[in-house]
């Protein structure tokens, strides 16, 4: 059974159907990715599972319940948690602060004890700034934060929207690599990227979006390796 | 010196006046981007509430303070409900105007019911002067700029120290990211206008108990004398509102105390339209670009 079905789900971002009828699935302890071109759908996707937009027909299915019609904060509760597209972390509170909202839903301090040493631990750079403010930080320090904040919640399944945008080359190996330990940490990951070469080859699977639906399905390698994929996303 | 100083502290009670009320428009506008021109009037009920509350059920004055802080808690948590929770998704000049129309209903609601006459507020606390090298201070000056303080720091407590100061601040930085770590967006916004309208409604009895005169459009030129205010700390900062708050107050006896009071209400106009042209986002506002 998969963690997460979703199914012929269609969603309108304003007057544009930018999703229409997509379905795939996530299994537990996978990387999945989503790959395709600017207004593929992607970001309207991964802003339906998380709750911020709401779809005009099809099923989310998350652990056997139905999650279509839940509000983002249930949808964060339930242990799916988004890191959005451009990071959008808080400006004008310090990193610490930050983290701490990430744990908004959580009221045991012990346990936000302990997501604050998990997350330190995965980005170190983020303890060295704990009082700093966040907009003082770099791209990439963003970008980890914005994972950490993510990540404070315990989710299940972590969401991230072009994690690699705007980044420095160092700063995109390092993100991947991270990715990568959080999926060996039992989070399951759906990842979306225009970085289709990084995203692929750290993915079990990916689907290769187009114009709001489905075009493709495989696994990394499989889509790494296949011609049309190729030409299309990957630079030939 | 001596009416320097004398000024100081007659312009700092007024101040503080001011500063609690613009603390709400700036917390308001700094969560949703609205201009809450009810605001003044949320000022007036928390002062009527004091006048009964003084009057019929005698309160003392600790009590009327903390139930106008209640009631006026209350009733703007219920505006935002049914005035501007509707328009969430509408352009602002709709909520602006939604605001405007708030504002009159108060005023005139409030002259239907209880008449447009100016009353005598209850002197729940004998006025008492002393003389301090010169400087006549009231004990009613004193309560004024004690309790505004102490609002104020617990204000700035709960907005840098609780979880809902916490989610408050997130929602008005980043909605989006607010919601994707799990904050009730309504709620929040419910608990900033509850937080807001509590100092209005203190302000509101204060003002009583320093002029002893109210009525139902003694809002009116406060709450805007206090939007000046906000707008002069920089509209979205908390700070920014306190100090606006007590330099209007100031400048507002200045101008009174140089023989000026015909132009005191202009003096504060001036620089609003000043500060609009050298200092568009106030003191301690940030020059935040419109993301597209």
């Amino acid at each position: 059974m998969a963690m997460l079905e979703v199914k012929d789900l269609a969603v309108n971002y304003g007057v544009i159907n930018a999703v229409k009828g997509v379905s795939f699935h996530i299994n537990e302890g996978e990387i999945v990715s989503l790959i395709g071109a600017n207004g593929a759908g992607k970001t309207t996707i991964l802003k339906t599972i998380s709750g911020l937009l709401k779809p005009v027909s099809g099923t989310i299915t998350y652990e056997d319940n139905p999650i279509q019609k839940y509000k983002a904060p249930k949808i964060v509760a339930a242990g799916i948690s988004q890191v959005p597209e451009g990071r959008h972390i808080f400006a004008g509170m310090s990193v610490r602060e930050n983290l701490q909202m990430g744990a908004f839903l959580q009221n045991n301090r012990a346990e936000i004890t302990n997501s604050f040493e998990t997350v330190y631990a995965r980005f170190p750079v983020l303890k060295e700034r704990i009082n700093q403010d966040a907009a003082t930080l770099s791209g990439g320090e963003q970008q980890m934060l914005a994972m950490g904040r993510a990540l404070m919640s315990k989710p299940k399944l972590l969401l991230l929207d072009e994690p690699s945008m705007g980044l420095a080359p160092i700063f995109i190996n390092e993100i991947f690599e991270i990715v990568k330990a959080i999926k060996e940490q039992d989070t399951t990951v759906l990842l979306i990227e225009q970085n289709a070469k990084k995203a692929l080859s750290i993915a079990d699977r990916g689907y290769v979006l187009a114009s709001g639906k489905v075009k493709m399905t495989g696994t990394g390698q499989e889509l790494l390796a296949n011609q049309d994929v190729q030409k299309a996303y990957l630079g030939g | 010196m001596t009416t320097l100083f004398q000024q100081l502290i007659n312009g700092l009670s007024l101040g503080s006046i001011y500063a609690l009320l613009a603390l709400g428009y700036t917390m308001v506008y700094g969560i949703i981007k609205l201009i809450n021109f009810a605001h003044g009037d949320i000022y007036m009920l928390g002062a009527f509430w004091g006048y009964y509350t003084i009057n019929y059920w005698h309160f003392n004055f600790i009590f009327a303070l903390l139930s106008a802080m209640v009631v006026c808690a209350a009733s703007g948590v219920i505006i935002e409900y049914f005035a501007y929770r509707p328009l969430r998704h509408a352009p602002r000049i709709t909520a602006l105007i939604t605001a405007i129309g708030v504002s009159y209903f108060l005023e005139n609601g409030m002259s239907y019911l209880y008449g447009a006459d100016t009353r005598d507020f209850p002197q729940v606390i004998k006025q008492v002067n002393y003389n301090l090298w010169g400087v006549r201070v009231s004990n009613i000056q004193i309560l004024i700029l004690v309790t505004a303080c102490l609002l104020m720091i617990l204000l700035q407590l709960i907005i840098k120290k609780t979880k809902m100061g916490r989610a408050m601040r997130a929602v008005s930085v980043d909605p989006d990211a607010a919601e994707l770590v799990g904050i009730n967006i309504n709620q929040t916004i419910s608990f900033t206008f509850a937080l807001g309208s509590s100092m209005a409604g203190a302000a509101g009895v204060l003002i009583g108990l320093y002029y002893n005169s109210i009525d139902p459009l003694m809002g009116m030129t406060p709450g805007i004398k206090a939007f000046v205010a906000a707008v002069v700390g920089g509209i979205g900062s908390v700070p920014g509102a306190s100090l606006g708050g007590f330099l209007i107050g100031l400048l507002e006896t200045a101008v009174q105390s140089i023989g000026l009071s015909a132009y005191k209400d202009a003096a504060v106009y001036l620089v609003l339209i000043i500060i609009l042209l050298v200092l568009p986002s106030g003191i301690f506002g940030k020059n935040v670009k419109e993301k597209v």
